[in-house]
């Protein structure tokens, strides 16, 4: 008579899961990563960049962070906590004033004919800039387009911008493009 | 009283352990689907700045990363402390940076090249020279899209 095989004792099975386990917990990452998204301006060689595409100085909102790492606004000194407001000011331009930028007429889908802003942020810095000081200022920045378009989505749809439809989105953001131009290092 | 009838003598029979693998391997391929493994081994050290207005990376293998800061200190007698580029696994020069875009687009099939986005991992105190001619070469590349990599700040 055929004896029974006798059954493989599967008690140790469990350490070597948790020895898998606590394999992979440790090689892995949880962490997603994040940043602040960004695009760069298509190359251009330097013998065709040409020195005469002006913009009128009133579109353009020059933010500065020098080598001392300080904040220079249209040329003056200021505070890295005013500027997401200085540059949502000089985006919406709310009194049509005459030394903020310019707006010009636009057909936007669900706003039908509205005034766009022509304004362009010009972010530079030095050589010995800090990074996280240059991340500060870009993050503010970028902040201050942010809550515009988060105002404008609000005002319009009664939703904030993230819960907005696709298409609703684009049309916010053609309002409020987001225009920071990181500018071309100056020749040495 | 059968009702309140002592126990005595009685043991409680052992938990059985039959299913603790199961659990275990559940646990198990749930790390294993829902993490990436580590990839590259630091050789600089980095701090990042903390930013409010992020945006995740959302598919990994889009991403290709550029590390720059300080040489860890086992490698600071042959590289010094001044901040380096690090590229995969070893620290390369800012000229380097064009023909590694390329080899990474090379890698992704071609309904993805376009999507690729460049994420930078820079140390906060490192000078913005040397982030600024990395730009310069991503533009060269044509690697437009990136993503300035940093920490989640909460709003004051």
């Amino acid at each position: 008579m055929a004896r029974k095989t006798p059954e493989i004792p599967a008690a140790s099975l469990a350490d070597i899961a948790f020895m898998l386990l606590i394999f992979f917990l440790v090689t892995t990452t949880m962490d997603v990563d994040s940043g602040l998204e960004r695009r760069l301006p298509q190359w251009v060689p330097p013998e065709q960049l040409d020195e005469d595409q002006q913009i009128k100085e009133r579109n353009v909102f020059v933010v500065l962070v020098n080598r001392n790492n300080d904040l220079l606004v249209e040329g003056e000194y200021a505070n890295l906590q005013d500027l997401r407001e200085r540059a949502k000011h000089f985006m919406a331009n709310p009194y049509n004033e005459e030394s903020l930028p310019e707006k010009e007429p636009k057909q936007v889908p669900y706003f039908g004919e509205i005034m766009v802003s022509k304004g362009v942020i010009s972010l530079r810095n030095d050589m010995d800039t800090k990074y996280g000081m240059y991340i500060a200022v870009q993050n503010e920045l970028v902040a201050a387009i942010n809550e515009l378009r988060d105002e404008l989505a609000r005002r319009q749809f009664g939703k904030p911008y993230n819960e907005l439809e696709k298409e609703q989105q684009d049309a916010v953001r053609e309002i409020y493009p987001s225009r920071i131009s990181e500018a071309e290092p100056r020749k040495r | 009283m059968s009702k309140f009838r002592k126990k005595d003598g009685k043991e409680l029979p052992p938990i059985s352990t039959a299913s603790l693998p199961d659990i275990v391997f559940m646990l198990l391929f749930f790390f294993m689907v829902s993490t990436t493994m580590r990839e590259v081994t630091y050789m600089v050290q980095m701090r990042l700045p903390q930013a409010t207005e992020l945006t995740k990376l959302e598919k990994k293998s889009l991403v290709s990363y550029i590390y720059v800061g300080e040489p860890l200190a086992q490698y600071q007698k042959t590289f010094g402390v001044a901040p380096r580029i690090q590229l995969n696994d070893q620290f390369a020069n800012v000229s380097d940076i064009i023909d590694y875009v390329i080899a990474e687009r090379e890698a992704r099939n071609e309904a993805e090249r376009s999507m690729i986005v460049t994420s930078l991992k820079v140390d906060e105190n490192t000078t913005m020279g040397i982030v600024t001619d990395i730009k310069q070469e991503l533009r060269k590349a044509a690697a437009l899209h990136i993503n300035y990599s940093a920490r989640s700040r909460v709003e004051r």
